[in-house]
């Protein structure tokens, strides 16, 4: 006989589990729609996969997960995509979330499964789990954590002990119950896989004591095999992950930690059947067992029921009577909650739909003051101190409720359940929980905009610093300038003198080169060689296409007309340069243009000293009213297109310019007319 | 010398406490030389306290000068409105002060919001894109802006340069991920749990 251990605290609650296990499990059909929520899992939301109008299959991929921490979604049956959109579902909170809206046709076609059988036993454990990924399976005992996740332990971690959690001891549900009793088969087929995919050194199916023919049924299946079938005294909540670890195998599961840190690895009984269903059958999982009991359904029971069917058709089927209940729970009477409407869909976390009669689930009486006397901390399977978590989440002194570990609460209700004050302590440990979640989510947001600022704050310096260095660069520059012509003594430097320079040196150079003649003259002969080999080239194809009367002979002709040309001026250039090396003497010829530029400079300059400044202030006049004038024009055509309204306004104002300074100049030039 | 201490024992005393007091002094003040720190770290501990909106409504430029303020020349704690009375809270017992109701004068505590720019009706005049104090708008000159919602502070500071009035404030949509569980509120009368039979089964046993 193995040795049992105990977990601190605990409660026994009435049980009322046998209403609903009158009868065999019951197949709730095929209702007319489908609406599957995208998130039914912990961790990012499923992404769809098909579009409005598609035609799906059961079984086949509707929505894939975009991480690791995601599971996919399958039709459960086959139908259309009527809608993929905003839909209220089973939260607490009441508000809507995207779910794609199947309407079924009955038929329950199936796309090709690839069953694997027993060829498991030749697989490797990477391809095991992401068959069991790819199934859509997430814990199925209500908290819906991806199970291929938990499964992937790290290569260096050995998994001692197996657990698999037949506990069940919420009141009402029978979920596991039934299918323990009826499916053992199925769940020890899904712990074999199990124990070929983790190799765990003892494999351990754990059962309250309340459910004699669970057990048996268990046990007669798992005879002869390593599968150990143990059962404890009932107690609420031997069924939490680390309680149910803490009572098989005495080991503690230490706070903020994984089961996986003392070597156990727990799944729920209804994860291992959808398990055993992906690999052995290739069937993803589309359907789970609801338990729907209450004194407000009239025929109370365990219900197969495909994924995303509304809960009101699934409570018609249990005769539902609306007016016998207040509300509907749904999760059972200690960690569920209340669903806002009955038109939301099943998902795969619904265990249980509670429907309960005004009596049998009376709404709390008001909360008195504490009266501090310690029920809550004895009954706290956590060993947390209720009563202190409770004044501190009052007074929001959210520091000591992590320093108390608020975070290890499993929100059991056990504390609420023995307080005799009626203090909704397990509220005040949710709000609490969320409301530091967020204060974290919004710290992290803010050291985010913190770096940003900072970044920003740095870049700005940085830009300044930048312009700050180009503007003292320019300012160097010039005063070396100035400098420079300082020294040279030449403080008015005249820039047609400097010009006339420029352009003087710039001769010499060529002249320079010129006496580089046989150069000039090699390449000259190369050109006239070059071109008269184009040339016969030219005129070959265009007797070619004249021979095939080519629409070609015209653009052909141009060509050989064009290339003949050239080559009679590269020939006189040669014959140019022969006759100017003899003559080389006269070597600045008048067209120099350098030297006539020189002159025109020259000639202006003179013409402008020679006027006088009425002269000078004339055609200046002149010279704005020519451009006012052509301003004016401008704008007119502008105005006539209709051109951008910012290209009109700068003309205006162009316009107003100009013409104040044709009135300046003018007055000026009267000025001096009257001198 | 001996024989004199021996002789005077208030003088052993004296002397002893006299030499303790030299030795204490010497490690303290090469500690204080040895360990100093720099700069001024409870500037540090109230700039993480701040929301970093950056939004200037206490009027600092940006939440490090407030601090710096409040750590420096003793700046009232209550000029930060997104912070709000959380905000006050945290920082009076940072600094050991009595907590005070935000100031007014400062703006009120609001929603959060993130920016979001009417799209079609933007010019791209870029003058928000400026006065993002943490370059949450995207865009270029003559190019539609637009907001990553993700790295808004919701500061309000891109509202008054926009020439076309074009940014509005959208509060934060309720979100199954942002959405919690109320902390119950001890005067309602009204069920605020999941009942339980607790009340029967203790009729029962009693």
């Amino acid at each position: 006989m193995r040795k049992i251990f105990d977990f601190h605290g605990g409660i026994h609650p009435p049980e009322n589990k046998q209403q609903s296990l009158r009868g065999a499990i019951r197949d709730a059909g095929i209702p007319p729609e489908l609406v599957l929520p995208l998130s039914q899992h912990i961790g990012a939301p499923a992404s769809p996969v098909v579009a409005v109008g598609d035609r799906v299959l059961a079984g086949q991929l509707i929505a894939e997960a975009p991480g690791f921490v995601s599971a996919p979604l399958h039709a459960p049956t086959s139908g259309t995509v009527t809608a993929i959109e905003e839909r209220l579902i089973a939260h607490p909170s009441g508000l809507q979330a995207p779910c794609i809206v199947i309407a079924t046709d009955g038929l329950d076609e199936w796309t090709a499964q690839r069953p694997v059988g027993d060829a498991y036993h030749n697989m490797q454990a990477g391809e095991l789990l992401a068959l069991i990924r790819n199934a859509g399976i997430a814990g199925m005992g209500g908290a819906g954590f991806p199970t291929a996740v938990k499964l992937a332990t790290r290569p260096d971690s050995k998994v001692q002990t197996l657990i698999i959690n037949g506990t069940e001891c919420e009141p009402y549900i029978t979920a596991d119950d039934i299918l323990m009793r009826e499916r053992p088969g199925r769940i020890i087929e899904g712990v074999n896989i199990l124990r070929h995919l983790l190799a765990p050194t003892e494999t351990l199916i754990g059962v309250e004591d309340n459910k004699p023919e669970a057990i048996a049924a268990l046990r007669a299946a798992a005879a002869g095999s390593a599968i150990e079938i143990v059962s404890f005294p009932t107690k609420y909540p031997s069924g939490g992950e680390k309680q149910l670890i803490e009572i098989l195998t005495g080991k503690q599961v230490p706070s903020g930690g994984l089961p996986m840190d003392v070597g156990v690895i727990c799944q729920n009984v209804g994860t291992v059947v959808a398990i055993q269903d992906a690999v052995l059958f290739g069937r993803p999982l589309v359907s789970r067992i609801t338990t729907v009991t209450g004194e407000a359904v009239d025929k109370p029971g365990n219900y197969e029921v495909l994924l995303g069917t509304s809960m009101s058709y699934l409570l018609a089927q249990a005769g539902y009577r609306p007016q016998r209940g207040q509300r509907l729970v749904m999760g059972g009477p200690m960690m569920g909650f209340s669903v806002p409407d009955t038109n939301v869909p099943i998902v795969k976390t619904t265990n249980c739909l509670l429907a309960p009669g005004v009596d049998e689930l009376p709404a709390p009486p008001p909360p008195q003051a504490c009266i501090r006397c310690g029920m809550c901390a004895e009954v706290c399977p956590a060993s947390l101190l209720p009563q202190q978590l409770f004044w501190f989440a009052q007074g929001k002194e959210f520091e000591k409720l992590e320093q108390h570990n608020l975070f290890d609460c499993i929100e059991c209700g056990a504390c609420s359940w023995v307080c005799p004050s009626n203090i909704p302590l397990v509220q005040y440990y949710r709000a609490s929980k969320a409301e530091i979640l967020q204060l974290r989510r919004e710290h992290a947001k803010a050291e985010q905009s913190r770096l940003r600022f900072e970044a920003r704050q740095e870049r700005i310096a940085r830009e300044e610093a930048a312009r700050e260095a180009r503007r003292a660069a320019r300012k160097q520059a010039a005063e070396q300038r100035a400098q420079a012509a300082a020294a040279g003594g030449a403080g008015d430097e005249d820039p047609i003198q400097a010009a006339i320079d420029r352009a003087k040196a710039k001769k010499a150079a060529q002249q320079a080169g010129a006496g580089d003649a046989p150069g000039e003259r090699d390449k000259l002969e190369k050109a006239v060689l070059t071109t008269r080999a184009r040339l016969a080239t030219a005129t070959a194809k265009l007797q070619q296409a004249r021979d095939e009367g080519s629409d070609l002979v015209d653009a052909l002709q141009l060509g050989v007309d064009k290339t003949r040309a050239k080559l009679e001026a590269a020939e006189r250039a040669l014959q140019d340069l022969a006759g100017a090396d003899s003559t080389s003497a006269a070597a600045s010829s008048p067209a120099d243009p350098a030297a006539a530029a020189i002159a025109r400079a020259l000639a202006a300059r003179e013409t402008d000293a020679s006027l006088s400044p009425a002269d000078k202030a004339r055609s200046q006049l002149q010279g704005l009213e020519q451009r006012l004038e052509k301003t004016r024009n401008r704008l007119a055509t502008c105005r006539a297109n209709g051109d951008e309204e910012k290209i009109i306004e700068a003309l205006e104002s162009t316009v107003l310019r100009l013409e104040e300074k044709v009135n300046d100049a003018r007055e000026q030039l009267t000025a001096n007319g009257d001198a | 010398m001996f024989e004199l201490i021996a002789q005077y024992p208030l003088l052993a005393a004296l002397l002893a406490l006299v030499g303790l007091g030299a030795i204490f002094g010497a490690v303290l003040g090469y500690a204080a030389v040895r360990f100093r720190t720099e700069g001024n770290p409870i500037v540090e501990q109230i700039n993480e306290l701040l929301p970093q909106t950056q939004c200037g409504q206490c009027g600092y430029p940006g939440c490090r000068p407030y601090a710096e303020a409040i750590a420096n020349n003793g700046e009232a704690i209550n000029k930060c409105p997104p912070g709000g009375e959380a905000g006050i809270q945290a920082l009076a017992a940072l600094l050991d002060v009595e907590a005070i109701p935000l100031d007014e004068e400062h703006g009120e505590e609001k929603v959060k919001a993130v920016a979001f720019i009417r799209e079609d009706e933007c010019i791209g005049c870029t003058k928000c894109i400026q006065a993002c104090p943490v370059d949450a708008i995207l865009g270029a000159a003559k190019q539609m802006h637009t907001v990553i919602a993700s790295e808004c502070t919701g500061c309000d500071l891109c509202l008054e340069p926009c020439p076309v009035d074009c940014i509005e404030m959208r509060p934060e949509p309720q979100s199954l991920q942002t959405w919690h569980w109320p902390l119950p509120d001890p005067a309602s009368r009204k069920p605020q749990i999941i009942a339980t039979d607790a009340d029967q089964t203790q009729d029962r046993a009693a």
